[in-house]
């Protein structure tokens, strides 16, 4: 029988070799007269130890990482695939530490399966979520996810029960499911990481939805700098339809559920609830005044759930194991798991899925290993480019929705950006000014025109002019932006700018 | 909004009144249903099939879809990922956001256009690069990230991104 070697089929792996790797393991194999199959899994999230091969045997996945296509001869070499000793053998992979000690909900499968492979996805717990689902009434379902306690993930940390309420609610034939999944902020890469490695999860998500609400149609928006989620994502729609998991009678339930994937084109913005709504519907995506909420009034009139990919993603198993056991991990009212992203200047950065409680500074050093450059953590960016600059007094921090807006900053998407003490911080609030520029949609003045005053009074400060009166402008204008922006993208860009400038003063001042 | 501007490469000029490129927009145009909310899939297509959005295919869109022709330019013009003029044969996004930042995404930045001479949304004189900004490849975890074509390169250093233009050949 052949030998099950697993390379990750994973944008990050990828981009660090992956491709070339899998293609070295053939070809040694090949010439070897080893019989080996290689498997193209998702990514684990160990993003540091990418290429990370495995390697299946009687003892479970053994695994061997960073591997480079130039290290596959001397695996060969070594024994490999059999049982060998190697310097970047890891031992069995689910033994790894870093792994060993996350609570993996969303990420269970990750990395473990074949992502395409529908059987794979049986066998794994897949569509035990939609099952449940079937077989409860609309109001159930919505129960259950409100007494989980549930929140979406994009950011915002809505309750997603009481989203899904009101559009149960609505007394319209057409209603709609809408897949978030722009992710764009810097730092978090969950959403793609589960639509390449484990996208039928999405997808069962998207379905108990809407069953739940009583829609017969989704859509993904999924943003263009991700050609290989995209890639993954189709053919595993074609699948799921093919195997009747999508289409006019989801497995002789009688119910009717599609999806359809759409793709942004660069714009920050269109992660913004409606003005993802006006680009789906072929739109600039300028953002829509609310009322009404998009889940009474959203895509093309009807009304729309909007959830985020993880927030779709974690509700298969609040339908599985109940409401309850959601509920009871986390801490005060961030119910559940967050999958954070450990980015930037970090040793050990990648995908940590833990129940909320967790602080910053075991995230960052417990399993982040301190920065890649060796030098000090002097800051981190939490929660994407809207998100407040943290420093090391205040790491102590926990993973929770209150708690960081209890220091005016925000989680939003999970993302950790860290940056060592070689990091200007002045320059880093400009890029927040500068990027608010890039991305606004242009409907409100605070937020388009202040953006570009704000890059200009920063530079005048950094360059020593003025710099008292621009200090004064610079605060006043944030203060504009946080009350005049309609969205939050000039609603929130002062968070990361009035951070740095309360943090790292001595950084906005002009050294002789 | 700042739309990033783009540099007029010298292999444009009169490409817009190509027949053949007319014919591939129109192909692109009647695989879809003409209704306003296929504008954005139906611009990926020509974008794809034609590596940018010919300004010829606003008036065609306007008729196939019922809009005017300022809505259909609007439409193009919000999105950064679509550009209206023809790009070099390779296209080099740089990663310009902030988990990138904090681990040497401006030295590369300022490397790249050293080396090519240009700025973004330009494209070398011999056509050969489009150098362009993005904001997030969702790699930051391997960061700093690129993407050459459709190709996504991470733990890029100089030397790294040197090897990638290299590999694209035929400059000095
Ligand atoms: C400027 C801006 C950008 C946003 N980007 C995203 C995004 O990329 N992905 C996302 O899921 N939510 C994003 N959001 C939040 C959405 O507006 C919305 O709250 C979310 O999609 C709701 O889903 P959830 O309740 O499951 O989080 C963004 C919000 C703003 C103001
Ligand atoms: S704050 Fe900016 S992005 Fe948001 S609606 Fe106003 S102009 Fe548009
Ligand atoms: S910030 Fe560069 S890839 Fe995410």
């Amino acid at each position: 029988m052949s030998i099950r070697v697993f390379v990750p089929r994973d944008t990050s792996a990828i981009a660090c070799g992956a491709d070339a790797v899998a293609e070295k393991v053939e070809s040694e194999a090949s010439s070897r007269g080893v019989d080996v199959v290689v498997v193209r899994n998702g990514s684990r999230g160990l993003y540091w130890l990418e290429p990370l091969v495995e390697v299946e045997t009687a003892n479970g996945r053994l695994g061997f990482g960073p591997i480079a296509p130039a290290d596959v001869g001397g695996l060969f070499e070594a024994g490999f695939p059999h049982a060998c000793s190697h310097p970047l053998a890891l031992g069995p992979v689910d033994q790894v530490d870093w792994l060993q000690r996350q609570q993996r909900v969303c990420f269970a499968r990750n990395g473990i399966t074949d992502p395409l492979d529908l059987d794979d996805y049986r066998v794994h717990g897949g569509w035990q979520g939609v099952q449940c689902a079937l077989s409860m009434s609309a109001q159930e379902i919505v129960q259950i996810v409100t007494d989980s306690g549930l929140r979406g993930r994009g950011g915002a940390a809505f309750p997603c029960g009481i989203k899904w309420k009101t559009v149960l609610d609505q007394m319209v034939a057409q209603k709609y499911i809408v897949c978030n999944a722009d992710e764009g902020d810097s730092g978090t890469f969950s959403d793609r990481m589960v639509i390449e490695g484990d996208p039928y999860r999405l997808i069962e998500g998207m379905l108990i939805a809407g069953i739940a609400v009583g829609a017969d149609k989704g859509y993904i928006y999924l943003r263009s700098e991700y050609p290989l989620a995209q890639r993954v994502l189709a053919e595993a729609i074609d699948r799921a339809r093919s195997a009747s998991w999508l289409g006019t009678n989801v497995q002789g339930s009688g119910r009717a559920f599609d999806v359809e994937l759409r793709m942004g084109a660069g714009a920050y913005i269109c992660g913004e609830e409606t003005s993802l709504l006006e680009s789906l519907e072929g739109r600039r995506g300028q953002v829509r005044f609310k009322p009404p909420l998009p889940a009474v009034k959203g895509l093309f009139e009807k009304p729309t759930v909007i959830n985020n990919v993880i927030t779709l993603a974690s509700v298969p198993d609040v339908l599985i194991h109940g409401a309850e056991w959601y509920r009871d991990m986390g801490m005060g009212r961030s119910r559940g798991t967050l999958p954070i992203q450990l980015a930037g200047n970090i040793r050990r950065g990648g995908l940590v899925e833990l129940a909320f409680g967790m602080t910053l500074r075991e995230l960052l050093h417990g399993f982040g290993g301190g920065s890649a450059s060796g030098r000090p953590i002097r800051a981190v960016q939490v929660g994407g480019p809207l998100g407040a600059y943290l420093p090391e007094s205040q790491f102590d921090t926990p993973i929770d929705y209150e708690a960081f807006a209890a220091i005016d900053a925000m989680l939003g998407h999970g993302g950790i950006v860290v940056f060592d003490d070689t990091v200007d911080m002045a320059e880093q609030a400009r890029f927040a000014m500068e990027f608010c520029a890039i991305e606004s949609c242009g409907k409100c003045t605070p937020c388009r025109i202040g953006s570009t005053r704000g890059v200009e009074v920063i530079d005048h400060i950094r360059g020593g002019t003025d710099s008292q009166a621009n200090m004064v402008l610079l605060r006043s204008l944030c203060d504009t932006m946080l009350h005049g922006s309609l969205c939050a993208l000039g609603g929130l860009t002062p968070l990361p700018v009035l951070s740095a400038l309360k943090h790292f003063p001595e950084d906005f001042v002009l050294q002789p | 909004m700042t739309k990033r501007v783009a540099s007029q490469s010298a292999s444009n000029a009169g490409s817009d009144v190509d027949p053949a490129m007319l014919a591939s927009i129109g192909k692109v145009i009647g695989g879809f249903a003409a209704r306003p909310d296929n504008l954005l899939p139906i611009l990926h297509g020509i974008q794809d099939a034609l590596g940018f959005v010919p300004p010829a295919s606003v008036p065609m869109l306007a008729g196939a879809l019922n809009l005017s022709r300022a809505e259909v330019h609007g439409v193009i013009s919000f999105y950064h990922h679509f550009r209206s003029v023809v790009p070099g044969r390779h296209v080099l996004k740089l990663c310009r956001a902030e988990a990138c930042q904090a681990i040497g995404a401006r030295a590369i930045e300022a490397h790249v256009r050293s080396r090519l001479g240009i700025g973004f949304n330009e494209t070398t004189t011999d056509g050969l690069f489009t150098l362009e900004p993005v904001y997030c490849l969702g790699n930051c975890a391997c960061a700093p990230s690129a993407m050459l074509d459709d190709q996504v390169h991470g733990r890029l250093s100089v030397e790294a991104i040197d090897r990638l233009i290299d590999g694209c050949g035929e400059r000095p």
